[in-house]
């Protein structure tokens, strides 16, 4: 298993293939469904877990996420690293090289 | 921890966010501990059209995780038609099956029409035991299918009835598990409602063999990590606290039984004088928002003492209905595996009775028609 030390900005987080990601009108949210659980995400959550798809790179992620979010120099960044790192400790996401 | 999401709120104003649909009562085991009513016979079954009907109309309301339960939802031929039309909708969807009837063309057919998850029953880590409680031979059967789920990379549950019997193979059963490569183990210390309450005697665990068992659970979780995630329940009966049963009364879950009629947990037709609306007759959003029946213990006005004034009540929701009603007679009461009720004796002298070492061993009653009946003749 990848660990987060690991990770370098190169590799591609996806979701889980475990957990289903969508949005869902009925809660004005993206959710995450997965055996005996929902989580309704809030609208940053949301977005960066949309943005997991296995294909970008974390550098990529990251890029775009600054052109969406407002914030001083390096916090969207360490912003956008710490919820993956929580994402991946809890299962929802992994990361291909 | 930065604030990652949020599990949705079960504040009562909700939304049917669990919809479980209970497709058949008929089922080819006769678990001790079943839950079914005991004459499923008179329950006509709603048809292939009016299932989807209910799926359509719970999906509006809000409904996100579907259960197809039972009995044993497999005996119906149009498990996998019901699947695909609840995928399309949008629903995450989970199999709850006892493994019989699953067969590995059917397997294929639901990964194809996009099922997400299976729970799988499993009774014991061996086959004379897992045979003896569920009154049939399917320990072999079981095993067979738990391989063939996740051979086809379903998410998979492994749920365990925990009963006096099997609760001190929990390392056995820990081990088979892992073998399986599941990814959650349920340890489920049973409810004692209909056939369990029955048997009650004969199953109730005693307060050494739980300690053991969750020390077992423990030592595994801190071995395995989250290789695979492990839930193991401290039985009410021991706790000394009531379970926040369904989160509280139709606020989160709704179970449409095999008939349509609407429920807010599986069991609440033990609860005698409620009347229970059913799908052929009310539409669905009637039923939750405004029907007698999800209103009568919705929130905490009709709670008396001493839950009224509890501090707790907002956590537990003063336990369970059906336990209150099936061991005090009055559903409005304190649940009595609260140490709070004035009925706690009850729960008291069950686990004496249970636990005495002299007392007459009943032979345990399986679920079939008429076996209450034989008993008490054999008496």
């Amino acid at each position: 298993m990848t660990q987060p030390a690991d990770i370098d900005a190169a590799m591609r987080p996806e979701l889980n293939p475990m957990f289903l990601f969508r949005w869902e009108d009925t809660q004005d949210s993206y959710v995450l469904l997965y055996p005996e659980g929902v989580v309704k995400l809030n609208p940053t959550a949301g977005e960066i877990l949309k943005r997991c798809t296995g294909e970008a790179t974390l550098a990529e992620v990251i890029e775009e996420l600054k052109g969406l979010f407002v914030g001083p120099p390096g916090t969207v960044e360490q912003g956008v690293r710490k919820f993956l790192e929580v994402s991946h400790a809890k299962g929802w996401i992994r990361y291909r090289a | 921890m930065p604030k990652d999401g949020s599990v949705i709120a079960l504040d009562g104003q909700g939304r049917p966010l669990w919809l479980v649909l209970e497709v058949t009562y008929r089922c080819p085991l006769k678990c001790v501990w079943c839950n079914n009513p005991l004459d499923f016979d008179r329950y006509s079954e709603l048809t292939t059209e009016e299932w989807k009907g209910v799926l359509r109309q719970a999906r509006a309301l809000g409904s996100l995780q579907l259960g197809f339960s039972g009995g044993e939802p497999m005996l119906r031929d149009d498990v996998e038609e019901l699947v695909e039309y609840a995928t399309s909708l949008g629903y995450y969807t989970n199999l709850i099956t006892s493994g019989v009837g699953l067969t590995p063309v059917r397997l294929h057919t639901l990964k194809r029409v996009g099922l997400k998850q299976i729970q799988l029953s499993l009774q014991s880590a061996d086959r004379a035991l897992t045979n003896e409680l569920v009154g049939a031979k399917a320990h072999d059967l079981k095993m067979e299918t738990a391989y063939r789920i996740k051979a086809l990379g379903f998410p998979m549950v492994l749920n365990v009835p925990v009963v006096r019997q099997n609760i001190d193979q929990v390392e056995r059963i820990l081990k088979t598990a892992e073998e399986i490569g599941v990814d959650y183990l349920e340890f489920a210390n049973i409810q004692y409602y209909n056939w369990a309450l029955l048997n009650r005697e004969e199953l109730l665990p005693s307060r050494e063999q739980i300690l053991h068992a969750e020390a077992a659970v423990n030592e595994a979780r801190a071995r395995l990590g989250n290789r695979m995630t492990i839930y193991f329940v401290i039985p009410d009966y021991y706790e000394g606290r009531p379970k926040a049963c369904m989160n509280g009364w139709g606020t989160i879950h709704l179970t449409i039984a095999p008939d349509g009629a609407a429920l807010p947990c599986q069991e609440v037709r033990v609860i005698q004088g409620l009347e229970f609306p059913t799908v052929r007759e009310k539409p669905l959003a009637w039923i939750w928002n405004e029907s007698p029946l999800f209103r009568k213990f919705r929130g905490d006005d009709w709670m008396k003492e001493p839950c009224r004034g509890c501090s707790e009540k907002a956590k537990d929701f003063g336990g369970c209905r059906c336990q209150a009603f099936l061991l005090t007679g009055d559903a409005a009461n304190c649940d009595p595996a609260c140490s709070r009720s004035p009925h706690h004796d009850v729960i008291r002298q069950a686990i004496a009775a249970a636990c005495d070492k002299a007392r007459i061993r009943h032979p345990l009653i399986p679920r079939r028609a008429g076996a209450v009946a034989a008993a008490l003749q054999e008496e």
